[in-house]
C-alpha cells in the first residue's frame, strides 16, 4: 500500500433535484483492489462514470496522481491512465475480436492519425493484441466478428481492452455479469493477475460475495449517492447495518 | 505489388473481381473501346464521378457522418479552375492553382463546419451542411459578376488539353493523337491516383479509428481517441478529394455552372451511387458510379429502341417510350436498395 493513485474530492452530481453522487470523498492507493458495492441505484456507475468523464460533475474534483483531472475530455483521461470496463457490453460489433483489441493498442501508441501506412503492417501493434487476445482465451475466436460472439466472450474481450489500455487505475464495473458460472473464472482469474501489479489500482463494481471475498483488499459502500462505509472487507461485511440497510437482497452468495 | 497498390482490399468475389477489372480496362481504354465524343464524355464523367462518390463513401461509410454539402465541395473545386482560368489566362499554371486553391478552400471550410457542428450530434452536422450547401448554392447564382451566376463560365484550357494539338502524327486504331486524348488520359490518371489514395487512407490506421467511432463513437473515445478530431479530419479530407474531382470536371468539361456542380440534383445522384454500389466498401463507389452514369447516359436510348422493338403491342411501347427512363430509373433503385440493401459490392462479397 502506498500513496493514493486516484482520489475524489466531495464528488457530486445532480440530475435535476435528484443527487447522484453526493459529495463522495475517497482515495484509491496502488496495488489495491477496491470493491464498490451498495444496492441498484446507489450511483456506483454514476460515480465510475464521473471519474472516467462520460459524465461531467456539478461539483467536486477528480485527481489522477495529485493532478485534477476533472475538465479533461473522456479521451484525455484515457491517455493519462483511467481506464474503464462497461456494465453492459459496450464493444466495435463488426470488428473482428483482434481489431478490438488492435484499435487500444493503436491508441496508446499515438498512431491513430497515421494515414498513408496500411494498419495491417504495423506488426508491433498487432504483435501485442494477439498475445493479450491470447492471455484472455480468445485466440480461435480473434478473426470472428465481435456480434457473433456469445455473451461470454464479449465479456472477455470487455476485459481485454482494458488490458490492453494498460491504465494506472482499472475500473471494471460488474465484469462477470451474465457470464455462466465455467466462463466467469477466466475473467475473474485475469483480474487477480493484475492485482500482482503493484503500480496499478483497481476498482471492482461487484454483487457477488464470493468474489468479493476472495479478490478485494477494501469495500466501499455507496447508499443513495452517498458514500456509507468503507473498510476491510470482513468487517464491512459482517456489520449488520450495511448487512441489512444496504445490500439486502444485492449481495447472494453464489 | 497488386496488394500494396490496392491497400490489401482484395476485391474478395470473383464476380466483383470481373467487374472491376472490366470497368479498368473498359475506363483505361476508353478512346480506343469506344471512340465517339459521347462515349468518351460518358467515361470521364464516370472516372470524376468514381472519385467523388468515393470520398463521400469516406464520410458516410466510414466516418459515419452524413453531409449534404459535398456538391458544395465539388463545386469549390469547379469553380476553382474556372475562375483562376479566366483571370490567369489558360495556362497548367492557372489549373493547378485553382485546383489547390478549391481544395484547400474546401478543407478549410469543412474545418470550420465540422468544429462548430460535429461535436454536438450527426443529425445536426447533416443540417448544417445542408444550410451551408444552399447558401453557396444561391450566393454563386447571385454573384453573377464573378461566377457568371446561372450561365455559369466557360474558359480555355491549355493548349495541349485540346484538339488542336497534335503530340504524335497518325492515328492508332482510328484515334487521333490529340490534346482530347492526352485530356482523358489526365482525367482517368488522377481519378486513379486519388482513389487509390483513398483505398490507402480507409486502410491505414486513421482509417480503423474511423472504422471504430462509426461502431461506437462511446467507447472509441474511451479507448483514448478524440471522436471530434477524427471526424473533422475525415471530413477535411473528404472535402478537399471532392474538390479535386470537381476540378478535374472542370478541366474536362471547360465549363462551370451551378447545374453540373452544386445543385441538390447531383448531390441526390451522390447519395444513390453510394447506396446503390455498397456502402463502406470504397469498391462500391465505382461499381456505383459506373452503373448509375451509363444509366443516365443510355438508358433513354435503349428504351427507345426497346419501344420500338415492341411497336404494335398493347401499353408496352408507351411504358418503354423513351420519355419515361426518369422512371424505370427510380424502379431499378427501388428495386437494388430493396434486394441489396448492403450494396452490390455488400452483396457480390456475400455480406450479411
Amino acid at each position: 500500500m502506498s500513496h493514493p493513485i486516484l482520489e475524489t474530492r466531495d464528488l457530486t452530481v445532480r440530475f435535476g433535484g435528484h443527487v447522484a453522487v453526493d459529495h463522495i470523498s475517497c482515495s484509491f492507493r496502488a496495488g489495491e483492489l477496491t470493491a464498490i458495492v451498495g444496492p441498484n441505484g446507489a450511483g456506483k456507475t454514476t460515480y465510475f462514470n464521473l471519474i472516467s468523464g462520460q459524465i461531467p460533475a456539478s461539483e467536486g474534483s477528480v485527481l489522477l496522481n495529485g493532478h485534477d483531472i476533472s475538465r479533461m475530455s473522456v479521451a484525455q483521461r484515457t491517455h493519462n491512465g483511467i481506464g474503464r470496463a462497461f456494465q453492459l457490453t459496450n464493444l466495435f460489433p463488426n470488428l473482428n475480436v483482434l481489431e478490438n483489441v488492435r484499435l487500444v493498442i493503436q491508441s496508446k501508441a499515438g498512431r491513430g492519425f497515421n494515414m498513408f501506412s496500411m494498419a495491417s503492417d504495423h506488426d508491433d501493434l498487432t504483435a501485442p493484441a494477439l498475445e493479450i487476445v491470447k492471455r484472455v482465451r480468445l485466440s480461435d475466436q480473434a478473426d470472428q466478428i465481435v456480434s457473433e460472439l456469445s455473451h461470454g466472450d464479449q465479456r472477455k474481450l470487455e476485459v481485454a481492452l482494458l488490458i490492453a489500455l494498460d491504465p494506472l487505475v482499472y475500473m471494471f464495473d460488474e465484469p462477470t455479469a451474465g457470464m455462466s458460472v465455467d466462463e466467469a473464472p477466466v475473467v475473474l482469474d485475469l483480474i487477480a493477475d493484475l492485482k500482482q501489479r503493484k503500480d496499478r489500482s483497481i476498482l471492482l463494481v461487484e454483487h457477488k460475495m464470493d468474489v468479493i471475498r476472495t479478490l478485494a483488499d477494501r469495500i466501499i459502500v455507496l447508499h443513495n449517492g452517498a458514500l456509507a462505509a468503507d473498510g476491510d472487507p470482513a468487517e464491512v461485511i459482517a456489520s449488520d447495518v450495511v448487512q441489512e440497510a444496504y445490500m439486502g437482497k444485492e449481495l447472494t452468495d453464489v | 505489388m497488386l496488394t500494396k497498390l490496392l491497400s490489401g482490399d482484395m476485391p474478395r468475389s470473383p464476380v466483383l473481381t470481373v467487374v472491376l477489372v472490366a470497368i479498368l480496362i473498359g475506363l483505361a481504354f476508353a478512346p480506343f473501346l469506344f471512340p465517339g465524343v459521347r462515349s468518351v464524355d460518358t467515361a470521364a464523367r464516370i472516372c470524376v464521378f468514381i472519385v467523388l462518390v468515393a470520398s463521400y463513401d469516406l464520410m458516410l461509410g466510414y466516418g459515419g457522418i452524413v453531409s449534404f454539402a459535398h456538391t458544395m465541395f465539388f463545386g469549390l473545386g469547379a469553380y476553382g479552375v474556372a475562375l483562376a482560368s479566366t483571370h490567369m489566362g489558360r495556362g497548367f499554371d492557372a489549373l493547378l492553382v485553382g485546383a489547390v486553391s478549391g481544395a484547400l478552400l474546401a478543407a478549410a471550410l469543412a474545418f470550420i463546419i465540422g468544429l462548430f457542428s460535429l461535436r454536438v450530434r450527426a443529425i445536426f452536422f447533416a443540417m448544417i451542411t445542408l444550410a451551408v450547401a444552399s447558401a453557396v448554392a444561391v450566393l454563386v447564382s447571385q454573384l453573377s459578376g464573378l461566377t457568371g451566376g446561372e450561365d455559369g463560365l466557360s474558359y480555355k484550357i491549355p493548349r495541349e488539353l485540346g484538339p488542336a494539338f497534335k503530340f504524335a502524327d497518325g492515328e492508332i486504331f482510328g484515334v487521333k493523337m490529340n490534346g482530347k486524348l492526352l485530356k482523358y488520359y489526365l482525367v482517368f490518371g488522377v481519378s486513379l491516383v486519388l482513389f487509390l489514395l483513398m483505398l490507402r487512407i480507409v486502410h491505414s490506421p486513421f482509417g480503423r479509428v474511423l472504422l471504430a467511432i462509426r461502431e461506437n463513437d462511446f467507447r472509441a473515445e474511451a479507448i483514448g481517441y478524440r471522436v471530434v478530431h477524427y471526424r473533422v479530419a475525415a471530413t477535411c479530407i473528404s472535402a478537399a478529394i471532392a474538390a479535386l474531382a470537381g476540378s478535374i470536371y472542370a478541366i474536362w468539361l471547360r465549363y462551370v455552372g451551378p447545374d453540373t456542380s452544386l445543385s441538390m440534383e447531383v448531390m441526390i445522384d451522390i447519395l444513390l451511387m453510394v447506396v446503390i454500389g455498397g456502402m463502406g466498401t470504397m469498391y462500391g463507389a465505382v461499381v456505383g458510379a459506373t452503373i448509375f452514369i451509363l444509366a443516365q447516359n443510355y438508358l433513354q436510348n435503349l428504351m427507345g429502341s426497346a419501344a420500338s422493338a415492341f411497336e404494335g403491342w398493347p401499353i408496352l411501347p408507351d411504358l418503354l417510350n423513351a420519355d419515361r427512363w426518369l422512371l424505370w430509373l427510380g424502379v431499378l433503385f427501388i428495386l437494388s436498395v430493396y434486394f441489396f440493401p448492403t450494396g452490390i459490392v455488400g452483396r457480390l462479397r456475400g455480406g450479411k
